[in-house]
């Protein structure tokens, strides 16, 4: 089953809250996760990591620095899905 | 070129997280009051796997109390306890103002992060690379404690992560002062920790036949000394001391609670579990301890031994500690304090050299528990059941660590 951008969305806060400490709240598609949430690559492939797992898809390496915002990666593991 | 004049070196800080209590003041109160940090363990190991040993000195308090969710995800519990001890010392210590170039950490861990070790190894077999985590490697590198020490503290004279087994967490203080006599730093933030409670370590310390199997009762396993001891028991935690020049802490007229007055190191090269039956190295240790304090026998009142309830090793330390001392062992009080913590591994001669200095601050050595018929080989004074008033005076007292490898370090604590 497919998941909606706001599931992913939703799922994917839980993931960066907690690997950073952030509150789920803070991570909105606008956000940059470089930029405003202070998440450095190893943090990232960490998230992508998750991310994988929970949303059953692959986001390959040459994809991951395409992902600058949150609403980036919702968009991809939305696509990725089959 | 001839060394820097020595530098008198003082402990201004005090943490640890231990089997006995969640900080250093609580782990003391019940070294003090005799209790065992021994339990039966909260798992199935023994059924699903067939380890013989149902009970370790666990961790009083979860980490998670005293951590944010995140670092509980990005540090191996070895990390985070020392993360705990080393912020309340630095807390103890006033949180001194400090150049970090002037800083040290030095951060030991006798086996490393086996949990996130072990756990990348689950994952890659049951799951495929693809879900082995990207902090794996920074999780379970020895050095992770000393590092993130560092990183907290803006640590940037050098932080290091000295392994020698069970002699780590004493060689890691005995490193930090030598980095303040070389006068490389100022302040070091130094101990050792452990976190081994996994199936895999429990099972290869039983297959060594190291591992006490009282699994009746866990709180009676740990007895050093006592004549029907069969083992030790496996304990975890960390314990950290800040350590300060003499002059930089009475600058800023730091509380001083006692000096770390000398180490001394050597290594048995004589067999890689088993400590050399005449204790060569064991006496070369302390007698290179005493003289680099500027100490004599005379001067010695309290030794804390390393005793981990071994049939051979607790002899053979006494034995040692006759040879050096000679008739004044008559006046030390002994005291074998895993008997209460269980054996930290790499935690075991910080938290050993914590209780050292708090019983030379306080003049009260801890007791020995569980010692129900003394060996009659033991040629030490013990301190049993309850603490011992040590004397007024300048005094000496050394704890003793030694390590699977031959190694021995014995730190001399003498009052501020």
């Amino acid at each position: 089953m497919a998941h909606t951008s706001s599931e992913i969305l939703e799922g994917l806060a839980e993931i960066v809250a907690e690997e950073t400490g952030l509150p789920t709240d803070a991570v909105v598609p606008e956000k940059s996760f470089t930029d405003d949430l202070d998440i450095d690559s190893l943090s990232m492939m960490t998230i992508v990591t998750h991310a994988e797992d929970k949303f059953g898809v692959r986001i390959p390496d040459d994809e991951v620095k395409n992902l600058t915002t949150v609403g980036d990666a919702v968009k991809y593991i939305e696509g990725a899905q089959s | 070129m001839t060394a820097p004049a020595t530098r008198d070196v003082v402990v201004t800080g005090l943490g640890a997280t231990t089997p006995l209590g969640g900080d250093a003041p609580s782990t003391w109160a019940a070294a003090l009051a005799g209790e065992s940090g021994a339990r039966t363990m909260d798992n199935d190991w023994s059924e699903k796997y067939g380890i013989p040993v149902t009970f370790a000195a666990t961790i009083k308090e979860d980490p998670s109390e005293k951590l944010s969710r995140p670092e509980t995800k990005r540090m191996d519990p070895s990390t985070q306890y020392a993360m705990i001890a080393a912020r309340e010392a630095w807390q103890d210590a006033g949180a001194p103002e400090v150049d970090g170039e002037r800083l040290g950490a030095v951060v030991s861990s006798g086996i490393g992060g086996i949990w996130t070790t072990l756990d990348g190894w689950d994952t890659l077999r049951e799951r495929g690379a693809r879900r082995v985590l990207p902090m794996t490697v920074p999780m379970l590198m020895p050095n992770s404690p000393a590092a993130y020490v560092s990183l907290e503290l803006g640590a940037q004279a050098g932080a290091h992560a000295l392994v020698s087994a069970c002699a780590s967490g004493a060689e890691a203080i005995g490193y930090g002062l030598d980095m303040i006599r070389a006068g490389r730093a100022d302040v070091v933030v130094c101990g050792g920790t452990e976190a081994t409670i996994h199936p895999m370590p429990i099972a290869a310390f039983a297959a060594s036949r190291t591992l006490s199997l009282r699994n009746d009762d866990p709180q009676g396993a740990s007895r050093p000394y006592d004549v029907d001891r069969d083992g030790f028991v496996i304990g975890e935690g960390a314990a950290v001391v800040v350590l300060e020049s003499a002059e930089h802490a009475a600058a800023r007229g730091a509380r001083v609670y006692a000096k770390i007055a000398g180490v001394g190191l050597s290594a048995d090269a004589y067999h890689i579990t088993s400590p050399d039956p005449e204790g060569k190295g064991q006496v070369a240790a302390m007698r290179r301890s005493l003289a680099d304090a500027g100490v004599t026998g005379a001067d010695v009142v309290h030794v804390n031994a390393h005793a981990t309830s071994t049939k051979v090793g607790d002899l053979t330390e006494t034995r040692s500690i006759r040879t050096v001392l000679g008739e004044d062992t008559d006046h030390v009080r002994l005291s074998a304090t895993k008997s209460m913590t269980g054996h930290l591994l790499g935690g075991a001669g910080a938290l050993e050299a914590l209780f050292t200095i708090k019983a030379v601050h306080e003049r009260l050595a801890p007791p020995t528990i569980n010692v129900v018929t003394p060996d009659p080989e033991l040629q030490v004074p013990l301190v049993r059941d309850e603490p011992a008033t040590l004397p007024d005076g300048d005094i000496a007292a050394v704890n003793n660590s030694f390590g699977f490898g031959g190694h021995n370090v014995a730190l001399t604590v003498t009052n501020a």
